[in-house]
């Protein structure tokens, strides 16, 4: 087991979750994507603890998951608000910030 | 010097505001309310004026009399220096004489629009800046009543003139403020290049040391300018026809007999005395030009079908004698050039005087439409008649005397001074009194002799009446008593322009020595 | 007396003040004032005359004077001069105006000015008179000027017609031209005398030669100037003629005896000037005499084709002033001044007797005279005698003036002017025999009905007739030696000039006879023409010969200088000249000054347009305008997609991940 291949992992997984959240249209994709993305530094931090012998990294981890299911929650009611009011969770049609 | 006399020269300045201030606060419908206070201002004034007269030591004509010197703007170094000597009095007299004359002409003469309260308003404003000019001895002080003469003349002009009023008094106000644009730069220069000092007996007493020769001509050029235009000198003189024949009567009689006056006195007052070498520089020019102004009046005047345009060119060439007196910058000269002033001013006045009266009997001053005033206003006409005598020269009236010692002094000029060509002014300005009897005989002729014409032959024209006889008699009497005996005028003057000559030329002055023959 | 003459102009003046003031009230209507104050001048003026020819011993001239006024603390006078000559002048000047006076008040009577003729006349009189006694050029000015004056008035007396004030100006203008000459002259000779305007010093100086001789040429030939305006020279004579349409009394006093002769008067008080500054005494020629010699030709020539008699007489006149004027050019002083003498008795007689004739016909043209002999008797002698007189025919006046002036000429060398003065002889009698003729013999023309003048008028002729016959013998033998002319009439220091050049001369017969012989010619040649009808071939010559016609031609028309000066001279200066100026002035000048009025608006108007409106403006719209345009480019960028910006934030992020990395 060397650490590499922990951290490709995570790289990967992390592109796959940057892809999702910024060409996916679909706002339930987009948060899938940004779990993806936590999950993905996850794993960086927790083969990082493991291979250093320090629990720190396990530490961040359980913040990042407590922190990633409050978003999850928070990200789902907006979506749902979204969809009642648009009949659409089509990220690319909420543009009524635009300048 | 007496208490009285500090306060002299300032209660002749400051009377008239006074009398303005009375006035204004008397609503405008009591007439003649307004009217005796303004006559009673302008004769406090004259009484004011006759004291002068015989409280002026003649003997010391050279120095500065009734003087007063007090502190007033100390930031930039100008005082409340005021005092008259043998140059200012008889300019200073005929100011107040002719502003109270003016108040008397106008009882029952006031033009249209009717507002005798601003009219006479407008005279006493008048009649303090004229005062203050001739008594100013600090540049600032100078200048400051120098302007103030220009608005109530724009107003007067521009709101009771004729048809073309509103052109003529914006050019005379514009013509003239430009001149003293460049006359206060030159003002400021002699400030700073004369010791900061604005004071007049001062500078005059350096005569321009330390003031390198080319700087000074640039700073005559500048106090020439102010001063040429309002004499006013040929070519800077188109203003005049134009404000004179738009102006009423008096506005008319105020600007020929006294404001015309405030720039050849700016010559001698300041120009020569405290840039005698630039003068000595310039001289050649101002005496061409002067010339220029003698012929070209005259021509002027032949060319002209209104009486009062034509009066208002000859003043362009009464002028002219004026300066080439002053250019020869000869004691003979510069009296020759202040008498002249005060017979112009009392001739020329009288003068627009008639034009105003004939113009308001017969509704028009066009000579053509003239004739025969002496049939149907014979006194009208023997004092036009008159008058046009005095204006030519002739000899035993005032305007000689302005002549002839101009003439003659034309001769022999100051040290320095070319004499070929100063005799070449000589004999031009005496053509030009040729050309004066011709376009004043030629007036004359056309309005006072021959037959009435048949426009105005059933007119009801009403000869002199008292206001206007009040008004004339002592100008007239005057304008005798000084040609018969000039040396009423010449000996208040000669003092005082020996001192200005004496800057002037390092010998003393004049190359005139006393050689009569007695048995 | 001699000290107080400066009573004798006061007098007058005084007059003129009272008429001026007092006259219609007074009983005769201001004439009594006028006779009064000149009868005492002219009885002061015996008494002056006669304690100066009473002194005995060299006479020295009496001189006082006053203050007038200062300038360079060196003081003028003004003040009295008496001597020969002044004595002279002021005898014939109070005399004359006495007589012309009291003829007035019977040729103006009833007139529409009566009072102010007889104030204009008192104030001629105080002023000539004041020019008389002058000791200084300045003072003498100031007469000259003033009889100029009143020679205006006096010509233009009846106004309302346009001719009368035409030849008043016209008067005034030419002398005044000639004044330019005389005011340079004066001004010139005050400069070379070491500044003083005293007569006889300038004249001391000038005998003893402390002028420079260029100085007292370019002097004398300025005031000669003058005289050639005021003494009607050619050019400047063509005034003369024109003064006639003034009142016959005023052509009389001032047209024939005073105003005129004012310049001859000028030239024998400078003599010393005119003396050594033209030379006179190296003879031959000097623009004196030949000035004085062509008036006196050319004028004479005039005095044939005239038909108002009145013209006949100023063309004499101004011929006889060129034999004037010409006498002192030749240097006979004494000769001049006494021709002035005799000339202002014989011509003031005519000029009253012609006025007589007119005021009985109602007409001045000799077409409608004739035959006045038979009705005005009293006229028709003195006019006579007067004519002889001037013809120069013995013993009466004018014989023994004329003919001192052709001794003078031959005797200092000018023998062209004798011939000229020879010629002039010959015309004056000729001329005066036409006139003569024309009015008093043939028939009677007129329409009228002619009748002697009334005593007042005809009196001071009797009078002025016996002086014509008696003064010439002034200058004989008959009135012994001291009364005689040449010896009181004097200046001194003239007299040196006199003992000098020889310019005073015994009687000499051979050219008295020439004279006399040249006049009787004249008389003859005429008379055979009028009387007889004889010299058939010249009547009607220039009807026959275009020589004689244009010559005749040009003898009616003035030889053209009226023309010349009326109309092409004035008429230029006041015409197109003057329109000229006045156009120069209102669109060259008054161009560029109105040109900067208008320019300084344009300046504004463009400065507001162009630079405050567009260019400054258009600055601090621009800087707004490009505010805005960038904010609508970047807002480009608000998309309003979270995406994009999640995007732009990774993008940013990772640059600067691979930057730190860089770095470090």
């Amino acid at each position: 087991m060397y650490l590499s291949q922990f951290l490709l992992l995570a790289a990967v997984l992390f592109c796959i979750g940057i892809y999702g959240v910024l060409a996916r249209r679909n706002a339930v994709l987009v948060l899938m994507s940004i779990e993806l993305m936590l999950n993905a530094v996850n794993i960086n931090l927790v083969a990082f603890g493991a291979f250093r012998r320090n629990v720190v990294g396990q530490v961040f981890a359980l913040f990042v998951i407590a922190i990633a299911a409050a978003e999850v929650g928070v990200g789902l009611a907006i979506v749902l608000l979204i969809y009642r009011n648009r009949a659409s969770i089509g990220l690319d049609e909420v543009d009524l910030m635009k300048g | 010097m007496n208490s009285f006399d500090s306060w002299a020269l300032s209660l002749a300045v400051f009377v008239p505001m006074v009398g303005l201030v009375a006035m204004m606060l008397i609503p405008r419908a009591q007439e003649t309310a307004l009217k005796a206070i303004a006559l009673l201002t302008t004769a406090a004034t004259a009484g004011i004026g006759v004291y002068l007269l015989f409280a002026f030591d003649y003997g010391k004509s050279r120095a500065l009399q009734f003087e007063v010197n007090n502190r007033w703007i100390e930031v930039i170094n100008s005082r409340y220096h005021i005092g008259i000597d043998g140059i200012s009095l008889p300019l200073l007299a005929l100011s107040m004489l002719i502003t109270v004359l003016c108040v008397v002409y106008s009882w029952d003469h006031f033009p249209e629009p009717r507002n005798p309260k601003a009219f006479l308003i407008l005279i006493l404003v008048l009649e303090t800046g004229m005062n203050g000019t001739f008594v100013a001895q600090d540049l600032i002080l100078f200048f400051v009543f120098f302007e103030l003469v220009l608005l109530p003349m724009y107003f007067m002009i521009g709101v009771w003139g004729g048809p073309n009023r509103q052109y003529a008094a914006i050019k005379f106000f514009l013509f003239t403020l430009f001149g003293s644009a460049l006359m206060i730069l030159s003002f400021l220069a002699l400030y700073f290049k004369g010791g900061n000092t604005f004071d007049i007996v001062k500078l005059a007493q350096l005569h321009g040391d330390g003031i390198v020769h080319s700087t000074q001509l640039v700073i005559f050029g500048g106090l020439f300018m102010g001063f040429a235009i309002k004499v006013p000198m040929f070519p800077f003189h188109t203003w005049l026809p134009d404000a004179h024949t738009e102006a009423p009567t008096v506005g008319s009689v105020i600007l020929a007999a006294i404001l015309l006056k405030l720039g050849t006195y700016g010559f001698v007052r300041i120009a020569i005395p405290i840039l005698p070498e630039a003068a000595r520089s310039w001289s050649p020019w101002i005496g061409a030009l002067a010339v220029i102004g003698i012929i070209y009046g005259a021509l002027g005047c032949l060319a002209q079908r209104d009486m009062k345009r034509l009066i208002a060119f000859s003043s362009v060439a009464h002028m002219g004698f004026v300066m080439l007196g002053i250019a020869t910058l000869t004691t003979f000269g510069i009296n020759a050039a202040i008498f002249g002033m005060v017979a112009h001013g009392l001739i020329t006045g009288m003068l627009f005087f008639l034009a105003g009266s004939i113009g308001e009997r017969f509704e028009t001053r066009e000579i053509s439409r003239l004739g025969g005033l002496l049939l149907q206003a014979p006194r009208l006409g023997w004092i036009l008649g008159f008058c046009a005598m005095a204006s030519l020269g002739l000899p035993g009236l005032a305007g000689f005397w302005g002549e002839f010692p101009a003439i003659l002094s034309a001769y022999q000029p100051a040290a320095g001074l070319s004499e070929p060509l100063f005799r070449t002014y000589m004999v031009v300005a005496s053509v030009g009194t040729v050309l004066a009897a011709g376009y004043l005989l030629w007036m004359l002729q056309r309005v006072a002799f021959g037959v009435v014409r048949p426009e105005f032959e059933r007119a009801h024209v009403h000869d002199v009446h008292v206001p206007e006889y009040l008004a004339w008699v002592p100008m007239l009497l005057l304008i005798v008593a000084l040609g018969v005996y000039p040396h009423l005028l010449f000996h208040v003057t000669d003092d005082a322009v020996q001192g200005v000559t004496a800057g002037v030329s390092a010998k003393p002055a004049g190359t005139i020595t006393a050689a009569g023959v007695r048995r | 007396m001699l000290d107080n003459v400066w009573l004798i102009p006061l007098l007058p003046a005084v007059s003129f003040a009272v008429i001026l003031l007092w006259g219609k009230r007074l009983p005769s209507k201001g004439a009594e004032s006028g006779i009064l104050a000149v009868g005492a001048s002219f009885v002061l003026s015996v008494v002056v005359a006669a304690e100066w020819i009473a002194k005995s011993g060299p006479r020295e001239a009496i001189e006082h004077s006053s203050t007038w006024l200062q300038s360079g603390s060196v003081k003028f006078g003004a003040g009295t001069h008496v001597d020969g000559l002044t004595v002279m002048m002021l005898l014939v000047v109070t005399f004359i105006s006495l007589m012309v006076h009291v003829y007035s008040t019977g040729y103006m009577h009833g007139d529409r000015r009566y009072t102010y003729f007889f104030a204009a006349l008192s104030l001629f009189t105080a002023s000539m008179l004041l020019l008389v006694v002058s000791d200084n050029s300045l003072q003498f000015l100031v007469g000259w000027e003033l009889v100029g004056v009143c020679s205006f008035m006096l010509i233009g007396h009846w106004w309302e017609e346009k001719d009368n004030s035409d030849a008043a100006v016209k008067a005034f203008l030419t002398t005044r031209t000639g004044d330019v000459g005389l005011m340079i002259g004066i001004i010139t000779l005050f400069f070379a005398a070491k500044g003083s305007f005293n007569i006889a010093h300038l004249n001391q100086l000038a005998l003893e030669g402390g002028i420079s001789h260029r100085l007292l040429l370019v002097g004398g030939t300025c005031l000669f100037l003058g005289v050639v305006g005021k003494s009607a020279q050619f050019p400047l004579h063509t005034w003369l003629p024109d003064a006639m349409a003034g009142p016959t009394p005023v052509s009389a006093l001032i047209h024939a005896a005073t105003m005129v002769v004012a310049g001859v008067y000028l030239i024998a008080r400078f003599y010393p000037v005119f003396f050594s500054g033209f030379s006179i005494d190296a003879g031959g020629v000097n623009a004196v005499a030949i000035i004085g010699s062509i008036t006196l030709v050319i004028a004479a020539l005039l005095a044939f084709v005239q038909d108002d008699v009145k013209k006949v007489l100023a063309y004499s006149t101004v011929s006889q002033l060129g034999y004037m004027v010409m006498a002192l050019g030749v240097g006979a002083w004494s000769a001049g001044i006494f021709h002035l003498f005799t000339h202002a008795f014989f011509k003031a007689l005519l000029f009253l007797a012609a006025g007589s004739v007119i005021h009985g016909v109602h007409s001045n043209n000799m077409s409608e005279m004739g035959g006045l002999r038979k009705h005005m008797p009293w006229t028709f002698r003195t006019f006579i005698i007067g004519s002889l007189a001037l013809a120069g025919i013995p013993p009466l006046a004018g014989f023994f003036s004329k003919d001192e002036i052709l001794l003078g000429a031959h005797e200092n060398g000018f023998p062209l002017m004798l011939v000229v003065g020879l010629i002039g002889a010959f015309m004056t009698a000729a001329y005066m025999t036409r006139a003569c003729y024309l009015v008093f013999w043939g028939e009677y023309r007129g329409h009228g009905h002619p009748h002697e003048s009334p005593p007042s008028m005809v009196v001071p002729l009797q009078v002025l007739a016996v002086l014509s016959v008696v003064a010439g013998l002034v200058n004989t033998w008959v009135v012994g030696d001291r009364l005689r002319f040449a010896h009181w009439a004097t200046v001194p220091g003239t007299e040196e000039l006199i003992q000098r050049f020889r310019l005073e001369h015994a009687f000499a017969l051979s050219d008295a006879a020439i004279s006399v012989a040249v006049a009787v010619a004249g008389i003859g040649l005429a008379g055979l023409y009028y009387f007889r009808g004889a010299l058939k071939p010249i009547r009607g010559l220039t009807r026959r010969s275009t020589a004689a016609r244009a010559g005749y031609t040009l003898l009616v028309n003035k030889y053209y200088l009226d023309v010349f000066y009326t109309d092409i001279i004035v008429g230029s200066i006041k015409g197109p000249i003057a329109q000229a100026a006045y156009w120069f002035d209102q669109r060259v000048i008054d161009g560029v000054v109105n040109g900067a009025g208008v320019g300084a608006r344009e300046v504004g108007r463009f400065t507001y347009d162009v630079i405050d409106q567009r260019v400054v403006d258009g600055l601090a719209n621009g800087a707004g305008a490009g505010a805005e345009e960038s904010g609508s480019i970047l807002r480009l960028i608000q998309t309003g997609r979270v995406q994009q910006y999640a995007a732009a934030l990774f993008g940013a992020a990772a640059l600067f991940a691979v930057g730190l990395v860089l770095i470090t």
